[in-house]
């Protein structure tokens, strides 16, 4: 047996057979045929070969996705039957009296160039799917087999490089138990659908496919981000008495599913979840999320060539406001791209210090027209649900005066237009630049509520660059000047009868939640799947108690202090 | 005799792909010929890559030729689809 590490994106542990889900060599060569007739028989029956599994896949993501995610699999299909494609491989079998795979090669790579010079992105996506089919149909003509995860009819663990949104929306959760990849990391796509799935997935492996061949057996240990290959009896038997465990815990974090969020001695907080997408929705209702604490919209603008449209984001908001419900809030940041978020069709320039640089709030009240449309979109999805705007990067009180008098100019415009707008939509900002932090208390005068975003306060407070491995030591979400921020905001918050919540892997964290409980946070926002511990967690805190500890610990000198008192105060 | 109608696109995104799936899923299921003009090109209306390479926006006027034993039925069709779909009028 050997054993690899890599990140943990997805509890849980899996213990099955080996998937391989790579593609085959699918080089060609060049051949002149003898039967003009049998050789177009056999692209025939590539195509036909391919529909089938196309129309078996297509089934599967409509009874597992939905028909919006089987859609595409309709357009792949047509392509197997469009004349254009398949009349010039025929002739080209014909004329030139050359082999199948080098005609069918020759005319798709003839498609593929033309999408992908095509001045508009979504046109140069459509390169993808050709290549997808293609490769499909030529894996047949080559008689080599070709992956298809959704057709997996037994138990098995998928091993890939990485995995494509495509081969993701396949996996069918009653045989993949899971997965693990050489690429990506907790945020990657790949872990982000592992999570939503709730499948155990391990990946930043770097050589798992190397270090795994067909049918090993193999355990994903998603809690602690280990890959045991063709582990020993004895070690079988350790880990399914883990994976017992696991379940027993998920089910009695279920049971507190339909529960309020309190803690020992009564008191309430709402636990709420981050959110990219749409989809993420389901996620968060079955993991008991009392709402979304941070949607963050940048999905919308990045994977593509253009600014999304107001009506593709109406349609996102829309969709997100009314799956949550009326009761369930929605806190919507706008447009936080730049730092280590880029979108190249914006053509920004190269920055020294692009953490410290042009981005977010400062980008959107420059580029006006950008912040305006998604502005329009918000406020016209906002009669859908319980909607809350927050502004990111705030830096000094004027930022938020200029953001909120567009919103309400663009509030004002609609209103005359004749569109129905939420009157109660709250106007709040992220806090993660010290700054804003320290004054908090003027802040509070403005703003409906605060949002912390510990990921960024953290890296401008003890000025570590979070991307910066050699740094990383510096990430201290303990550290005492850190939870003094945070004291000062969550005091000014509730000086003026508003309230302060916090978004980042900090919320979800079993040190962080006693601390944050005894400052008085009213808002926790972390990954879905992190709710229902945070919630069992909660039931055995006291916030009375954990408050009285709040002096000593603001007053601590390390984040090691910090961590040590806790520790022991909450017998962790 | 061919007989021919010409439409405007009103959809935001012009034709994109699920609605060209559609139109093309339609334009198959009859016997005539039918072709799609638009900015000078002529295509197939029962290729989805000839549809798609257009790269039809909104605001684009498009004629539909259909040619062949049941040629109005399946214009009227296609009329049909690009309205239900919300393409255009």
């Amino acid at each position: 047996m050997s054993q690899l590490t890599g990140i943990a994106a997805s509890s849980g542990i899996a213990i099955a057979k080996a998937y391989k889900l790579a593609i085959p060599d699918l080089s060609i060569n060049k051949k002149e045929i003898a039967n003009i007739d049998q050789e177009i028989d056999r692209l025939l029956k590539a195509l036909d070969v391919s529909k089938s599994e196309l129309e078996k896949i297509k089934e599967h993501a409509r009874t597992s996705l939905g028909d919006e995610h089987a859609e595409i699999f309709s357009a792949h299909l047509l392509v197997l039957s469009d004349p254009e494609l398949i009349n010039p491989i025929k002739d080209k079998i014909e004329t030139d009296n050359i082999n199948a795979e080098f005609a069918l090669n020759e005319t798709a790579q003839m498609f593929i160039e033309m999408f992908e010079n095509m001045e508009n992105e979504y046109m140069r996506e459509r390169a993808a799917d050709i290549k997808d089919v293609t490769k499909r149909v030529m894996a047949h003509l080559l008689g080599v087999s070709f992956p298809n995860p959704a057709l997996i009819d037994e138990q098995v663990i998928v091993i890939a490089d990485d995995l494509t949104p495509s081969d993701t929306a396949q996996l069918n959760k009653k045989f993949v138990q899971g997965f693990t990849t050489n690429t990506g990391g907790r945020t990657s796509h790949s872990a982000i659908m592992a999570r939503s799935l709730e499948i155990p997935a391990v990946v930043g492996t770097k050589d798992v496919t190397k270090q795994i061949n067909e049918g090993d057996t193999i355990i994903v240990d998603g809690i602690e981000g280990k890959v045991i290959i063709n582990p020993s009896a004895e070690e079988i038997q350790t880990y399914q008495k883990k994976q017992e465990d696991f379940e027993l815990q998920k089910k009695e974090w279920a049971k507190l599913k339909d529960e309020p969020s309190v803690s020992k001695d009564g008191q309430h907080v709402e636990l709420v979840a981050n959110i990219g997408t749409p989809n993420d929705v389901e996620g968060v209702l079955n993991n008991g999320g009392e709402g979304v604490g941070l949607y963050r919209t940048e999905f919308l603008y990045m994977g593509k060539n253009e600014l999304p449209t107001e009506e593709e984001q109406f349609d996102a908001y829309r969709s997100v406001l009314e799956q949550m419900g009326r009761d369930k809030p929605v806190v919507v940041r706008t447009l936080d791209i730049g730092g280590d978020k880029e979108l190249p069709y914006l053509e920004l320039p190269d920055e020294m210090n692009p953490f410290l640089g042009y981005r977010a709030i400062r980008l959107c009240l420059e580029r006006d027209d950008i912040f305006r449309t998604q502005l329009r979109a918000l406020l016209r999805a906002s009669t859908y649900g319980n909607l809350k705007i927050m502004f990111p990067m705030i830096a000094t009180l004027d930022e938020f005066r200029q953001a909120k008098a567009i919103l309400l100019e663009e509030k004002d415009k609609l209103i005359q237009e004749g569109t129905e707008i939420s009157e109660s939509i709250e106007i709040g900002i992220m806090v993660e630049i010290p700054s804003t932090a320290v004054i908090a208390r003027q802040f509070a005068k403005e703003v409906d509520f605060f949002s912390i975003g510990t990921n960024d306060l953290i890296q401008y407070t003890l000025a570590a660059d979070r991307m910066n491995e050699r740094v990383s030591y510096l990430y201290q979400p303990y550290h005492p000047a850190i939870l003094n921020l945070v004291n000062n905001v969550i005091e000014a918050a509730h000086a003026e009868g508003k309230w302060a919540g916090m978004c980042g892997e900090m919320a979800g964290d079993a040190i962080a939640i006693p601390i944050l409980l005894g400052l008085g946070l009213d808002e926790f926002s972390m990954s879905a799947t992190s709710i229902l511990p945070a919630r069992t967690q909660l039931k055995e805190l006291s916030k009375e108690e954990l408050a009285s500890f709040k002096d000593q610990f603001l007053s601590m000198g390390t984040a090691d202090e910090v961590e040590a008192f806790i520790r022991e105060k909450t017998n962790q | 005799m061919a007989v021919e109608k010409t439409v405007t696109i009103t959809d935001e995104t012009g034709v994109h792909a699920r609605p060209a799936t559609v139109l093309v899923n339609k334009a198959g299921s009859y016997a005539a010929d039918m072709n799609l003009e638009y900015n000078g090109k002529s295509i197939n209306l029962k290729s989805i890559m000839g549809v798609m390479s257009l790269g039809i926006p909104q605001g684009a006027q498009i004629k539909i030729v259909a040619n062949g034993s049941d040629e109005q039925e399946a214009l009227d069709a296609i009329v049909e689809v690009i309205k239900s779909e919300g393409l255009g009028e």
